[in-house]
């Protein structure tokens, strides 16, 4: 396998996340979660609010953010920063989109 | 370290005492309060409307429990004081309690007299002093019958309008010739006669009460005359008493009140007295101006500052019964020395009567229109020479100057110094300062900022013209709360809106009702997605990604980001086959948490999202449907075991709450709806704290709505009786579908009901056999496309995607 190569990772289509929806990404301990705006953008996120770790892809996407399901914060899709009065961030990552098909980066180091 | 502060009764002077203390000394006190009553600081004056139903408790409380929590102050309920022991400077309640003082505060407030008439003691003879006279009036009430109302003062009145509001014929008894003598003249007490009278109450003005009689209970009350008025409750407003035994018994200074100097001092420096409790230059008061003025008084003086004084001043008076615009202030005896000009508008019903001395008005009285009322006050209290303008005075403030006939006007040219809301003492010049220099925008805002217009409400107008006259353009009094902050429209407009352009889908919305965000927020997504199905059962395509999590994938996140499962039990009955099927499913997918809920069914939590249709699955095959726990939609309808077993039993109780929820299930509602049905008065499954409750009874079932268990507790309002259980199933189908066309999103039944009124309601549901008809059809529509299980649909694959992780990868893999 060329390991070396896979900078971008596959991880779905386009079509499989609904518009201002979410897909989740199994990442071994780690859940990321991927989302499409209204205007078919998509950004991928740590599926942990910086709140109380909620799962920011069970949440509702409007414009370029999403609300955490469980108390309502609401998260940049761009930075991963809490908006509004509330503070915290969530990692963030890189997405690149070819055509339909999502890829995702991982820094190195990330995850293990 | 602080000193202690003990402070007997919690009524409004002292309320206001400690908001002020706070405000200047926050740390000086360690506060204890002692209560009589059972219950926080409310405002006393506005029982009135909750008698008669236009407002609930809640609406009047001043100090919730969090108040007395975030300033440390112990409260004891329930706990009356008994003793002063001024040697050793502590107090003691009748359960034994202890507080040691530094400083003592008592505000014990007046005790209704009572006349000691034969039967003054019977059961059914009450008082009007608190909420416990109040509930007893609203339970003798449900019997409608008669009531005896004896005093026709201020109390007396506002008791009388509210019993015959909850449905009771009443009578008014008084002893004088004309009603309010101390507060009217006898022309706009006799006007006043008249409109009660032409609502239905019974005047008998000249009236002496000899006797109550009946036979443990009240049965009628007789007249001097010999007259005899049957009863089945009878309240007492005769008058009041300053209630100042306790500190008589302490050895303090005690003449009618107890005797205070004008900082609010007894004859022991160490001890205060405040509010009607009070005397001060040989005078009590019962009007809460003066005793929030006292209240300003003892604050400072305990923070420290002693260059306040009381200065007695006179207080205008308002009948608060709703319809009734009636005020009066000052003297208005007649005098060689006084003049009068008098208006009378006899199809208007006006009558409006000023007294001049030495040309500057001494008192007024107004009756059918009563908006001069404050003009004349501040002329009375700045002593104003009135010659210039006597001709026209009588027409008011708008004639005067040749100014035009605007009720803006006359409030423009009202000076800084006039009073607007008699009650907390605040002035024009106060509450526009406050406008200008705080930016505030509403009368909550000024009700916060100022305290006007949060006590009675009778100035609510008047704070409103001066809101409109500060803000012009950018106060509107009908302002609504925009849904969010993607428009200015409320829910009320876009309801309307949706309706009149026929907008069929969520950007059509937008798009037509200039949403200045591209695809709307969290807040208004999810409303607008609500009302399309409501508005447009069959038609529109629910918008999934608009919903709340628990209504997309049809369970309840958990804090952990499991999901928890609670499948429909019928009216809260279950078989040995179900329990099974949950046993083995519980097994199966190592549930970790199995409860039975608060609505009479079983929970299963701690479910992952992947294992969500295959849990339901299994459940389907043993017959279980989504119990909708996670929806604003129809929720539980609990039962009791009613005629099948239970010996008090009348109707069918189990029966009919698996018909209510059979027929019911799956439909969307603005807010949840939680339903009851017991099979008698003894209530056992709660219907009357429920959204929609039934109450069986013999002759058939009695309909409730409108009540709440959960933020805010409430008992239910009655919708009506009906006699058979066809008929209570479609009143309850109609008044759900009402509901559900008119709330706001979010907004429960009882919050609905506030809003739109329990006569509209009733007037609709029950009185108006085609409205209920239509409303039930359009229900019986809309359940042919929401009556569909969820859970099943998703067994069959439907949105797939929700459940299913999209990838899964490995991170080595990615390196
Ligand atoms: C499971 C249950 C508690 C229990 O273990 O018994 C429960 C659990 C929750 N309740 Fe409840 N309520 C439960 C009965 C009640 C009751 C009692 C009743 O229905 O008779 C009430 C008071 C009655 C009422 O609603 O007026 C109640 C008043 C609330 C409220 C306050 C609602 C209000 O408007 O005042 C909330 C908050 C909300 O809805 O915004 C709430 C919210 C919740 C939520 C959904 C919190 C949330 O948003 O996650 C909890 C979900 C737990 C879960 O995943 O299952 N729950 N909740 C009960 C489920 C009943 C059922 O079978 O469907
Ligand atoms: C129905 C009604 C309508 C009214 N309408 C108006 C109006 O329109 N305008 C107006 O200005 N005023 C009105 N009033 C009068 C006004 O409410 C009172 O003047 C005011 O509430 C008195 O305040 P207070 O603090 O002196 O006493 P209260 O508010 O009566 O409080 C005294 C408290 O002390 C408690 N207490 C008594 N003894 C003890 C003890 N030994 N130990 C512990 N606690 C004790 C009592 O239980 C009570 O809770 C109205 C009153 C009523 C009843
Ligand atoms: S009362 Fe209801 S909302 Fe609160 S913790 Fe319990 S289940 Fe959750
Ligand atoms: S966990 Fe996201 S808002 Fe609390």
């Amino acid at each position: 396998m060329s390991v070396m190569t896979m900078d971008w990772v596959r991880v779905g289509g386009l079509s499989d996340i609904p518009r201002q929806g979410s897909r989740r990404i199994a990442a071994g301990h780690m859940t990321i979660a991927v989302f499409r705006t209204d205007d078919d953008r998509v950004f991928a996120l740590e599926d942990k609010c910086p709140h109380k770790n909620g799962p920011l892809s069970q949440g509702i996407v409007h414009g370029d953010c999403v609300t955490c399901p469980l108390h309502n914060w609401v998260i940049a899709l761009d930075t991963g920063e809490a908006c509004g009065a509330d503070e915290g961030k969530v990692a963030r990552f890189p997405v690149r989109l070819d055509g339909d098909d999502i890829f995702l980066s991982f820094p190195s180091g990330e995850g293990r | 370290m602080a000193e202690k502060l003990v402070i007997i009764g919690n009524g409004m002077a002292p309320g206001r005492m400690l908001e002020r203390l706070f405000e200047i000394a926050p740390d000086q006190y360690e506060v204890t309060i002692f209560n009589a009553e059972s219950r926080v600081n409310y405002d006393r004056i506005l029982l009135s409307p909750v008698l008669s139903g236009e407002k609930a408790f809640e609406e009047i409380i001043i100090h919730g429990d969090g108040w007395y929590v975030e300033r440390g102050i112990m409260l004891y309920k329930s706990h009356k004081v008994v003793e002063i022991d001024r040697a050793k400077r502590t107090v003691r309640s009748e359960h034994g309690e202890v507080a040691p003082y530094d400083k003592l505060v008592i505000a014990t407030g007046s005790v209704p007299i009572v006349i000691p008439v034969p039967g003054h003691n019977l059961a059914g003879v009450l008082t009007y002093r608190d909420l416990d006279d109040v509930h007893a009036m609203l339970l003798a009430a449900k019997g409608r019958g008669h009531a005896v109302v004896i005093g026709g003062g201020l109390l007396g009145l506002e008791a009388a309008a509210g019993l015959q509001m909850q449905g009771m014929t009443v009578t008014v008894i008084h002893l004088m010739p004309t009603l309010m003598e101390r507060q009217l003249d006898s022309s706009a007490g006799y006007l006043l006669k008249k409109a009660l009278e032409d609502r239905g109450i019974r005047v008998l003005t000249g009236a002496n009460t000899k006797e109550i009689t009946g036979n443990g209970k009240v049965e009628a009350v007789r007249l001097e005359d010999g007259t005899e008025i049957p009863a089945d409750l009878v309240v007492m407003a005769v008058g009041i008493r300053p209630n100042a035994q306790m500190a008589k018994e302490a050895g303090l200074t005690v003449n009618r009140g107890i005797v205070v100097n004008d900082q609010m001092q007894t004859s022991d420096e160490r001890i205060y007295a405040l509010g009607e409790c009070a005397e001060i230059n040989s005078t009590c008061y019962g009007l809460v101006a003066p005793l929030y003025q006292m209240a300003g008084v003892a604050a400072a003086h305990l923070g420290g500052d002693t260059t306040q004084h009381f200065v007695a001043s006179q207080t205008a008076t308002r009948l608060k019964v709703t319809g009734i615009d009636l005020y009066s202030v000052g003297d208005f005896a007649e005098g060689d020395d006084r003049e009068e000009i008098v208006l009378r508008d006899a199809t208007a019903g006006i009558y409006k009567r000023l007294i001049l001395k030495d040309d500057r008005v001494v008192g007024a009285v107004m009756y059918g229109e009563a908006s001069d009322g404050p003009w004349f006050f501040d002329l009375m209290k700045s002593a104003t020479d009135i010659s210039e303008m006597r001709d026209t005075l009588i027409f008011g403030q708008a004639y005067q100057g040749g100014a035009a006939l605007d009720p803006m006007a006359a409030v423009a040219a009202l000076p800084d110094e006039a009073e607007i809301c008699g009650c907390n003492g605040i002035c024009k010049g106060q509450i526009t300062s406050a406008v200008t220099l705080k930016g505030i925008t509403t009368l909550d805002g000024v009700r916060a900022q100022t305290k006007a217009s949060a006590s009675c409400g009778s100035c609510t107008g008047l704070v409103e013209q001066l809101l409109s006259l500060s803000l012009g353009g950018d106060y509107n009094p009908a302002a609504v709360q925009p849904m969010c902050n993607c428009t200015d429209l409320g829910h009320d407009d876009v309801r309307r809106l949706i309706k009149a352009k026929e907008l069929k889908t969520i950007p059509a919305i937008m798009q037509e009702l200039h949403w200045t965000t591209s695809g709307g927020c969290a807040k208004c997504r999810p409303a607008l997605n609500y009302y399309l199905v409501c508005n447009w059962p069959g038609e529109y395509a629910d918008d999934y990604q608009s919903r709340f999590i628990n209504e997309r994938v049809h369970a309840n996140i958990q804090k952990d980001g499991t999901y928890s499962v609670v499948p429909r039990m019928w009216g809260g009955m279950t078989s040995a086959k179900e329990l099974r099927a949950i046993a083995d499913v519980v097994d199966k997918f190592n549930i970790p948490a199995v409860k039975v809920t608060g609505g009479q069914r079983i929970d299963m939590l701690g479910i992952t999202k992947e294992d969500l249709p295959a849990v339901w699955a299994d459940l389907g095959l043993a017959g279980f449907v989504s119990g909708h726990a996670y929806a604003k939609g129809l929720r539980t309808v609990k039962t009791c075991v009613g005629t099948d077993w239970c010996r008090f039993g009348t109707q069918d109780s189990t029966g009919l709450g698996i018909r209510i929820e059979k027929f019911m299930w799956g439909s969307w509602t603005p807010a949840k709806v939680k339903m009851a049905v017991s099979g008698c008065p003894r209530n056992c499954s709660e219907a009357t704290c429920k959204d929609v409750g039934v109450v069986c009874v013999d002759s058939g079932f009695d309909i409730h709505f409108a009540g709440a268990a959960g933020l805010d507790i409430k008992g239910t309002e009655i919708l009506g009786h009906v006699e058979t259980e066809d008929e209570a199933l479609e009143h309850i189908v109609a008044l759900v579908q009402m509901y559900r066309e008119q709330a706001r999103y979010l907004e429960r039944i009882y919050k609905w009901t506030k809003r739109v009124g329990v006569e509209e309601i009733r007037r609709q549901i029950m009185g108006d056999v085609e409205k209920r008809r239509a409303y039930f059809d359009r229900f019986v529509y809309s359940q042919k496309f929401a009556q569909v299980d969820p859970w099943s649909e998703r067994v069959s694959g439907k949105d797939k995607h929700e459940f299913q992780p999209m990838a899964t990868i490995s991170l080595e893999a990615a390196q």
